[in-house]
């Protein structure tokens, strides 16, 4: 089994809940949109099975209270073109102090999972369907910028001359 | 100029590798063509309306003899043995291959050079004065922050999927020859009573279809800031900056919308909690960096002939002294230098017939040698579209001259009429509504006697095939914008516009004109301009004083029948 299968399966009980839908009830393993869970957080209180995804635009700062409170953090790429998550994942880890789990959904691309990674996701779902770990996803040997995943500027991590 | 360690060239290594990758999975169908569009642009490549385009980055504008000889091998080896150097300082080949490209990232890698986010919806190269380090009225060299900029930016994680292109450019001298005003982000060096060096910030200046000028967002900003400042403007354009159309998805649309002063405080909020972070400059890297652009070993000379003028010493020198063609170049294309003896020397791409900005295989290597042999080998690129010799004695003037001439790259026209920045226009770009290097050429034509241009002085006309505006034609002082209308290319021509410290958009004359009625329009207005001109008046200035009306009649006039 590739780490990609693993993850799948692991995977497999989680139920994304579309943006203009209601969960069934009594489901779990919900992966709920931002609105619905800012609507009506009150009636998840002790559950674990709850996770939250946000659409490109919206804001993660309205979450801050909450992300205790989250199995895990899904951010969306409605195209692959659209870059918005990248600053929304930067804001989860670097703003509000997320060290949760933060999944890439939506139109998620093998070229693109660097970037993604560098941003502080750690779990990501592409859209050919296959789901992809931090370790899966090859890196360039330096960087030069510091990022959302704690890293540092080459200018701080090596002897330059 | 800055020289790679190791980490550098085995990021570009790591990068070529990668797309070469990419494009070997795309030739085999492995990723769908709207994909590769945007893999291949973030690394230079369009296809265009004949074959591919490659554009290799020249970081703010700044090149060596070996790497000018590795261009002119490419040019020869892949391509039609001629290049194209950009109103971005940068380099572009109109006929490569696409499956040859990777072997074009690897020629260039072993000079240190790349198409790193040379296109797409990425921070782009950054720009700045082609005199920088040796301009007599510099404040500070800002090419070391440049340097610290492009590594900054090179694969920036966040921004790789901006919802435009932005471009950067900074200025350490008094006159800006940057543009910086009509820059994403324009970024002025100041250095403080005390010492301090730091930045003034502006931001959402752009040309295109919505011009504007740049807004100060922040008067003072340390130097050791500037990496973090930036990450906090780039996160609050990245994530508000619209993207549901492409023409209002530029900066400067989302800072006229939520106001400069809005955008100003929204980027201190962000960049409260980045301040200070790892992102924070050191002194030790400031110092690195700078350290690469330490001036060569300049010989000394008397300052009292901190002049450009190359002296008359002996009966030859005094011959010298008296060819007017000699004299010619050296009032327009020879520039002070901060260093007594020394002169800047600025080598015309724009001869005439020639599409502005082009050279040769032949003339680049000729190029190389000249600046071996008289400029510690280095060259520099303009946003202008010529190139530079920064470090020449003046006593070798004449001698660079007879060899530049030589190689049809010492017409003497900086800075004059036919000294054009025009965009490769219909001939090339698939954008273009129409052409523009045919119009350069028939206004070049009409003006070919030296005397006229040296006697109209400084003017500059700028041509672009299509509203994005990579003619520049908002701030030049003459802008001709090809149209489509009805499916034929008209002309807009506009005057009064400077992209200099004094920066103006230009306002459009009138209704629009057909290609060969374009050099006698040209001609009415450059005679409303001798006709109104006081003495030692520029163009833009009798512009300014008498207004848009006596051009706008002379242009309309109906012609009388005598």
């Amino acid at each position: 089994m590739t780490s990609s299968d693993a993850n799948k399966s692991a995977d497999i009980k989680w139920q994304l809940v579309a943006a203009d839908k209601q969960p069934e009830a009594d489901s779990r393993y919900l992966i709920i949109p931002l609105a619905l869970w800012l609507a009506d957080k009150a009636d998840y209180e002790n559950r674990t099975d709850i996770a939250v995804w946000l659409d490109s635009g919206e804001e993660p700062e309205q979450l801050a209270g909450d992300l205790h409170r989250l199995a895990f953090v899904a951010l969306n790429f409605p195209t692959f073109r659209d870059g918005r998550a990248y600053s929304s994942a930067s804001i989860l880890r670097q703003q509000l102090g997320y060290t949760g789990e933060l999944r890439a959904i939506g139109d998620v691309r093998r070229d693109q999972l660097e970037q993604m990674s560098r941003c502080g996701f750690d779990k990501f779902c592409l859209a050919d369907g296959s789901i992809l770990a931090l370790s899966d996803v090859p890196q360039f040997s330096y960087h030069y910028q510091s990022a959302a995943d704690n890293s540092e500027p080459l200018f701080r991590t090596q002897q330059l001359d | 100029m800055y020289k790679y360690n190791r980490y550098d060239q085995q990021l570009i290594d790591e990068r070529v590798a990668q797309f070469r990758d990419q494009t070997k999975r795309y030739l085999k169908g492995l990723i769908p063509e709207e994909e590769f569009l945007d893999l291949r642009l973030r690394n230079g490549l369009y296809i265009q309306r004949h074959a591919p385009m490659l554009r290799v980055a020249i970081p703010y504008g700044m090149l060596n003899s070996k790497q000018l000889r590795k261009l002119a091998y490419i040019s020869r080896h892949y391509d039609k043995a001629y290049g194209h150097f950009t109103t971005r300082q940068n380099i572009q080949f109109n006929w490569p291959e696409l499956e040859k490209v990777p072997d074009i990232l690897a020629d260039l890698a072993e000079v240190q050079m790349h198409a790193i986010q040379t296109s797409g919806n990425v921070i782009r190269n950054t720009s700045t004065d082609e005199f920088a380090g040796v301009a007599a009225d510099e404040i500070e060299d800002s090419r070391p922050w440049c340097e610290l900029i492009r590594q900054w930016s090179t694969f920036h994680p966040e921004f790789n999927w901006l919802p435009r292109k932005f471009k950067i450019a900074v200025t350490g001298a008094a006159v800006d020859r940057a543009a910086i005003q009509i820059h994403d982000i324009g970024l002025r060096l100041i250095r403080k009573e005390d010492g301090e060096v730091g930045f003034e910030v502006l931001a959402g200046g752009g040309l295109g279809r919505t011009p504007i000028i740049g807004s100060v967002i922040k008067t003072f900003l340390p130097g050791k800031h500037l990496l973090t400042y930036l990450d906090a403007m780039l996160r609050i354009y990245n994530r508000f900056g619209r993207r549901d159309n492409k023409f209002k998805a530029r900066i400067k649309i989302l800072v006229r919308a939520m106001t400069a002063e809005k955008y100003a405080e929204k980027v201190e909020q962000e960049w409260q909690a980045l301040k200070d972070g790892p992102g924070t400059l050191t002194e030790a890297e400031i110092n690195r960096v700078s350290a690469c652009f330490t001036h060569p070993e300049y010989e000394t000379f008397s300052a009292e002939k901190s002049t450009t003028a190359y002296s008359a010493q002996s009966a030859t020198d005094a011959r010298i002294a008296d060819d007017s063609g000699f004299a010619a170049w050296q009032r327009r294309n020879v520039k002070p230098h901060k260093v007594p003896g020394y002169a800047i020397v600025i080598l015309s791409l724009k001869p005439t017939g020639v599409p502005p900005g082009d050279v040769t295989d032949t003339q680049m290597l000729q190029i190389a040698d000249l600046a071996d042999k008289y400029s510690f080998g280095e060259v520099r690129t303009t946003h202008e579209q010529n190139l530079v010799l920064a470090d020449v004695k003046q006593r070798d003037l004449y001698a660079l001259w007879q060899e530049a001439t030589s190689g049809s790259l010492a017409t003497p026209n900086a800075g004059l009429l036919t000294d054009m920045i025009c965009c490769p226009g219909g001939d090339f770009c698939s954008l273009a509504n129409a052409k523009s290097i045919p119009v350069a050429e028939a206004i070049q034509r009409r003006y070919d006697s030296i005397d006229t241009l040296h006697d109209l002085g400084e003017i500059s006309i700028n041509i672009s095939g299509c509203m994005n505006a990579c003619g520049h034609h908002h701030v030049g002082n003459i802008g001709i914008l090809g149209v489509d209308k009805k499916g034929e290319e008209w002309y807009q021509i506009s005057i009064g516009g400077s992209a200099a410290n004094d920066a103006s958009l230009a306002s459009i004359i009138g209704p629009s004109f057909a290609r060969e009625e374009v050099p006698d329009v040209i001609d009415k207005i450059i005679s409303v301009y001798t006709q109104h001109r006081e003495a030692g008046e520029s163009f833009l200035a009798t512009y300014r004083r008498i207004g848009m009306e006596a051009f706008k009649t002379t242009v309309y006039a109906k012609s009388e029948i005598l």
